[in-house]
């Protein structure tokens, strides 16, 4: 998580908050932001068993509309954008057309003719170019509203049950994936019942410059400051792909357990992704020493493969790593990961490593 | 703020070494790498210059080395770390001391008021 060019770090509007409650600040995806604040595995567990809050403002919004706007997203995604009605969401993607991805995303359905699509902080301006390409000839209007919104993910066992007093929806109503306007501390908001984490819990879309009062009153109702580090062990135990590390525009993206993704239907890159991957992803188990991204994974002492991301989970107790290996190797029980020049034995476990009961 | 004992010497790359020849991470340094969840210690035994790589430090994000404030041969690690390695978090000058070193030649050591004056 750390980066070297000197491009002026952006802030999001609750930077000035994160520093009061004494965050660690470090540069994510050009973006100023915090890496913890009481500690890693102390806000990992809040969010595994009751509730955390991340700022993950540095996301990207893009407004979707116009008569052409379904017709435009089946096009440029894989997954099935016309299975959405006004109010859902699902996860999907955005294709090169080499066989990997400019992006992996949310799209949620605002109204009729009118999607929002969330993407990932580093890949803003890629996929906005990307999307203003392939609009030619479609009817639609692209919006990027990124500096308008803040985003706060709310993530854990205990998030509905935290935010209900101090909301006039019934959040015990909506599922997962639902979007719908609502109330918050008095504050109109958006809400999504997804996240990035495992657990239960929303993602509040709020007006920039309402972010740091609802972040404050998060806070008073109890709901710990959680920082990108817990949020990269979080989504890690629960085998979620991170853009750069599991997915990447040279990385084929069924590679990993996300095939589910394609739909039969013609869109961007489709013919690309028709080639079968030549890795795949796996998860491995260690039984102490952490590896990390780009270590070499062996089998039968041939290196075979990377790690993708690796961390000791916190949940667990021990270290977890996906990685991304040769197909004629991923069926193999054991494996090594090299570490500073030694080899450590490795085993392969199902991928989420971790689901909430 | 952190804790610097003045009866130590300092590194500025974060070692403290005791009169004793042990060796192992300031205050200032474990809150920097936050959970620490694993540490690899050197052979005993091993001749080590100062400066050199010796052991790493891993907290949940990262991996750090920790280089000898000394030159001289390893005599002891900090077996207890194996299986808690959040020692290093919670004690950093006492229970989470890494190894020790007979010590034939320090390398370049602060006090440790000019290590907090480097540090922060």
């Amino acid at each position: 998580m750390t980066e070297t060019d000197s491009t002026p770090l952006k802030r999001t509007p609750l930077h000035a908050a994160h520093l009061q409650v004494g965050a660690r600040m470090v540069p994510f995806g050009g973006w100023d932001m915090p890496v913890q604040y009481a500690g890693v595995k102390a806000e990992h567990e809040a969010v595994r068993t009751g509730a955390g809050v991340f700022d993950v403002s540095h996301m990207g919004e893009f407004r979707i509309s116009g008569p052409d706007a379904l017709r435009f997203l089946q096009f440029a995604t894989p997954n099935d954008v016309s299975k959405l009605k006004p109010g859902r969401a699902h996860y999907n993607w955005l294709p090169n057309d080499r066989g990997g991805l400019v992006d992996d995303i949310y799209i949620y359905m605002v109204a009729e003719n009118e999607y929002l699509m969330v993407v990932n902080a580093s890949n803003i301006d890629k996929d906005w170019a990307h999307l203003n390409a392939l609009s030619s000839g479609y009817d639609v209007k692209l919006a990027n509203e990124s500096d308008q919104w803040a985003l706060l993910a709310v993530q854990g066992p205990k998030a509905a049950a935290m935010l209900q007093p101090f909301s006039d929806t019934d959040l015990s109503a909506k599922k997962k994936n639902a979007y719908f306007p609502a109330h918050l501390f008095g504050l109109e908001v958006r809400l999504a019942r997804t996240g990035y984490t495992g657990e239960d819990g929303f993602e509040v879309f709020v007006d920039a410059q309402h972010a740091p009062k609802l972040w404050g009153e998060l806070l008073n109702a109890g709901i710990t400051p959680a920082g990108l580090g817990a949020r990269d062990t979080l989504r890690l135990e629960a085998g979620f792909p991170l853009y750069g590390h599991e997915f990447g525009g040279d990385i084929h993206p069924l590679s990993s357990h996300y095939t589910w993704v394609v739909k039969d239907k013609e869109f961007y890159g489709r013919a690309a992704l028709q080639q079968a991957p030549t890795q795949k992803l796996i998860g491995l188990k260690l039984d102490k020493v952490p590896v990390r991204e780009g270590y070499p994974v062996k089998a039968g002492g041939k290196v075979v493969g990377r790690v993708t991301s690796g961390t000791t989970s916190p949940t667990l107790g021990h270290p977890i790593a996906m990685a991304l290996v040769e197909a004629a190797s991923a069926e193999a029980e054991a494996f090594e990961v090299e570490v500073r020049g030694k080899d450590h034995a490795a085993t392969r476990v199902e991928v989420p490593f971790y689901k909430s009961t | 703020m952190t804790n610097t004992p003045t009866d130590l010497k300092y590194a500025a790359s974060h070692e403290w070494l005791a009169d004793d020849g042990t060796v192992g991470i300031s205050d200032y340094a474990q809150e920097q790498l936050g959970d620490v969840v694993y540490v690899e210690l050197p052979e005993v035994g091993r001749e080590v210059k100062a400066g050199e790589a010796v052991a790493v430090v891993e907290s949940v994000k990262t991996a750090s080395d920790i280089y000898a404030p000394a030159s001289g041969t390893i005599i002891a690690v900090n077996e207890e770390l194996s299986g808690n390695p959040e020692k290093v978090n919670e004690s950093p000058y006492k229970g989470g001391w890494l190894f020790q070193m007979e010590v034939t030649e320090e390398g370049d050591l602060l006090d440790a008021a000019a290590y907090e004056a480097q540090a922060h």
